[in-house]
C-alpha cells in the first residue's frame, strides 16, 4: 500500500479531453500551494470545462477545499498561505496584479459546505449580492430575489416569509437559502464544498437535483466525499490523494475502469 | 514497569478513595462558607439600598418631590434653599452626551480596525494596551483634563472658562474609549468566520464585510456596550469634579462651569453638612436619582444583548 503511494504519478499533466467543443472556464496551470511551511497543492494541471459539473474527491485533508478556495482566491484571506503558478479564469490569469479580486468572486460564486446566511431576513440574504453591487432598485430586488430563490427550489417554502430571519429555515433550508444567494449575482461558476454533507438524504436529493438543473447555465466545481454523488450528479471528476491530482477524467469512465491503482483504491472503499 | 512490586493504579485508587472518606466533613463545610459569602455580599448591597431608600425618604420629608422633580434651580447652600435636581441632572447628560460623541466613533472604528483589518499580532499587543488604558486611576483623567486638555481648548474657544463641561466631558470620553472598543471588539469576534467568508465570496470588499455583515450581527453586543458607556459616563466622578466645577444650571452651555450629580455629592460630602441637616440628606436622594439612572442602563444593557442576541 505504502509502495503504491509512494509510487511517481505516470502523467503530470492530465487534461481532461474537452469534448464537444465546450470551452474553458478555468485552465490551472502547475499551482503550488503552501500554507506556511506545509505544502498543500503541489503542481495542479488542469482545465475545467465550462457548463459541467466538475466533481473533486479524495480522501480527507488531501487538498480538495484548499484547492476550490484557490478558484476565488477565498485562500488568500488566510495570512500564511502562499501560492506559485497560474489560474486562467477565462483566459485571464487571476493572480495578476491588475485583477480584481471582488470582480472574480462576484464571478465565481462558492458555497460552503455549513450553511452561512447571514442573520438577516431571507429577502435581505438574498439580495445581500446584488445590492453591494449597486443595484438599488426595489421593484429588481424583488424579482432577483424572486427569481434567484425559485432557482434554488425555495420559492415555494418562503414566499410568504420572506422577511423572517433566515437563521429560523431548516438546514436544507438554509443551504438552498445559500445556494440562491450565490445565484442572485448570476455568477459565471458556482464552487461547492461538500454542499450536501450537512443534510439529511431528502435535502440531499434535492441539492442534487438542483445542480444538475443549474449546470444547464453555470460552471460547477464540488466538492464531495459521497462517490454515489460525484458519480450521479458529475461530467467529470478529479482524485486529489495528498496535494496531487492523481486522476482526473470523465466520470463515468474513472468510475468504471480507473487508470490509477490509487484511484481505483479510493473510489472502491479501500482507504480514504 | 515492575509491575509485581509496586501497587496497580487500581490498588493506589482504591487506597486513597478510603482516605478521601475523611474529607466528607469538608465536603458539607464548604459548601455553606461560600453560600454565607455569597449571602454577605449581597446583603451589604441590600443595606445600601435600604440606606439610601431611608435617607432618601428623609430628605423628602424636609422637601417635596414635586419641587425636587420640576424646580430648575439648585441651591442647597442658601438660606432659602432650592432643591430642584434637574441643574445636576442636565450637568451629567451634558457631560455623558460629549462622551459618547467621542467614544462611540473612536470605540467603533478602533474596534473596526481590531476585529476586521488588523493582524493577530497587533490584536495581541493592542488590546492589553486597552485594558490598561482602562486601569488609569481617573484623578489621572481629571488633571488631564484641568491642565492639559481645558488650556488647549482655550486657545480654540477664548470663552472657554477654565471649569467646564467640554474638557471633562471629552477627557471621559476618552475615558471610556477603550471599554466600547473592547466590549465592542468582543461582539464582532464573536461573529463567526463562515460569514465574513459567505460575504468575501460574493464579491464584498473588507469594508463592506464590516459595514453590512459583521456590524449588523454584533449589533446588540455593540448598542449594549455604548449603553454600558453611558451608565459609565453618568456615573463618572473624578474627573468632572477636578475640571467640571461647582456650578449647578440647568442652561446648556458647553463652556461654562457645570456641577454634576456625582460631583454635587462629593461636594458635600467633603463640606460640613452636619448630620441631620436637608444638605445632608440631599446627596442621598441625588445619589438615589444616580443609581436609578445607571441601574436602567444596565437593566437596558443586559436586556438588549440578552433579547436581540442573534442567533448565528
Ligand atoms: N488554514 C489552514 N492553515 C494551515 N493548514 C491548513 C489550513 N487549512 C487547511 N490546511 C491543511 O491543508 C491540507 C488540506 O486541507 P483541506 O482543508 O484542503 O483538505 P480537504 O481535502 O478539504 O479535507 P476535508 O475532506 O476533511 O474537508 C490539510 O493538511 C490541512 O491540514
Ligand atoms: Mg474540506
Amino acid at each position: 500500500m505504502l509502495a503504491e503511494l509512494k509510487k511517481p504519478a505516470v502523467e503530470t499533466r492530465i487534461h481532461a479531453q474537452t469534448a464537444n467543443n465546450k470551452r474553458d472556464v478555468y485552465q490551472i496551470d502547475q499551482l503550488n500551494l503552501w500554507y506556511g511551511a506545509d505544502q498543500a497543492l503541489k503542481n495542479i494541471d488542469m482545465k475545467i470545462a465550462e457548463n459541467e459539473i466538475t466533481a473533486v474527491i479524495g480522501p480527507s485533508g488531501c487538498g480538495k477545499s484548499t484547492f476550490i478556495q484557490t478558484l476565488n482566491r477565498m485562500t488568500e484571506l488566510i495570512p500564511s498561505v502562499r501560492t506559485s503558478g497560474s489560474i486562467y479564469y477565462r483566459s485571464q490569469n487571476i493572480f495578476d496584479k491588475s485583477f480584481r479580486v471582488e470582480q472574480l468572486r462576484t464571478k465565481v460564486g462558492m458555497v460552503f459546505q455549513k450553511p452561512n446566511p447571514f442573520p438577516k431576513s431571507i429577502f435581505e440574504n438574498v439580495v445581500y449580492g446584488p445590492k453591494i453591487h449597486g443595484i438599488k432598485d426595489k421593484r429588481l430586488l424583488a424579482d432577483i430575489a424572486e427569481k434567484s430563490l425559485k432557482g434554488a427550489a425555495l420559492w415555494e417554502e418562503v414566499k410568504d416569509r420572506l422577511k423572517e430571519n433566515a437563521t429560523g429555515l431548516s438546514g436544507g433550508q438554509q443551504q438552498r437559502l445559500c445556494i440562491a444567494r450565490c445565484l442572485a449575482v448570476e455568477p459565471d461558476v458556482i464552487l461547492m464544498d461538500e454542499p450536501t454533507s450537512a443534510l439529511d438524504p431528502i435535502s440531499t436529493l434535492k441539492i442534487e437535483e438542483l445542480v444538475t438543473e443549474l449546470k444547464e447555465k453555470y460552471s460547477i466545481v464540488m466538492v464531495t466525499h459521497n462517490m454515489q454523488q460525484a458519480a450521479r450528479v458529475s461530467d467529470k471528476t478529479a482524485f486529489f490523494l495528498n496535494g496531487e491530482v492523481i486522476e482526473y477524467d470523465e466520470t463515468a469512465r474513472m468510475f468504471s475502469s480507473p487508470r490509477d491503482s490509487r484511484t481505483e483504491g479510493y473510489i472502491s472503499g479501500r482507504f480514504g | 514497569m515492575n509491575e509485581q512490586s509496586s501497587p496497580s493504579v487500581r490498588e493506589r485508587i482504591e487506597r486513597n478513595t478510603k482516605r478521601r472518606g475523611m474529607t466528607k466533613l469538608t465536603e458539607t463545610l464548604m459548601p455553606n462558607v461560600f453560600l454565607i459569602c455569597a449571602i454577605i455580599s449581597i446583603l451589604t448591597t441590600i443595606g445600601i439600598i435600604i440606606t439610601l431608600i431611608s435617607e432618601t425618604l428623609s430628605f423628602f420629608q424636609a422637601v417635596s418631590i414635586i419641587e425636587f422633580m420640576m424646580s430648575s434651580e439648585w441651591y442647597p447652600l442658601h438660606n432659602d434653599a432650592s432643591y430642584g435636581i434637574r441643574p445636576l441632572l442636565t450637568g451629567t447628560l451634558v457631560i455623558a452626551f460629549i462622551a459618547m460623541c467621542i467614544a462611540i466613533p473612536f470605540g467603533l472604528a478602533s474596534a473596526i480596525f481590531l476585529s476586521e483589518y488588523a493582524s493577530d499580532k497587533t490584536r495581541r499587543t493592542v488590546k492589553p494596551i486597552l485594558e490598561v488604558l482602562a486601569g488609569v486611576p481617573t484623578i489621572v483623567y481629571g488633571f488631564f483634563a484641568l491642565t492639559f486638555v481645558t488650556p488647549i481648548l482655550q486657545h480654540l474657544i477664548p470663552s472657554l472658562s477654565i471649569y467646564n463641561a467640554l474638557s471633562p466631558g471629552i477627557v471621559v470620553g476618552i475615558m471610556i474609549i477603550p471599554m466600547v472598543a473592547s466590549l465592542s471588539e468582543d461582539a464582532m469576534s464573536a461573529v463567526p468566520d463562515s460569514l465574513r467568508q459567505g460575504a468575501f465570496a460574493l464579491g464584498s470588499t473588507r469594508l463592506e464585510v464590516a459595514v453590512k455583515v459583521v456590524l449588523p450581527a454584533a449589533f446588540s453586543g455593540i448598542i449594549a456596550s455604548f449603553v454600558l458607556a453611558v451608565s459609565r459616563a453618568i456615573g463618572e466622578t473624578m474627573i468632572v469634579t477636578v475640571a467640571g466645577g461647582a456650578n449647578p444650571t440647568a442652561s446648556i452651555d458647553i463652556t461654562s462651569a457645570v456641577q454634576t450629580m456625582t460631583a454635587y455629592i462629593v461636594q458635600i460630602s467633603l463640606g460640613d453638612a452636619g448630620y441631620g441637616t436637608t444638605e445632608y440628606y440631599s446627596i442621598y436622594a441625588v445619589g438615589m436619582t444616580l443609581f436609578i439612572f445607571t441601574l436602567i442602563m444596565n437593566l437596558l444593557a443586559h436586556f438588549i444583548s440578552k433579547r436581540f442576541r442573534e442567533v448565528y
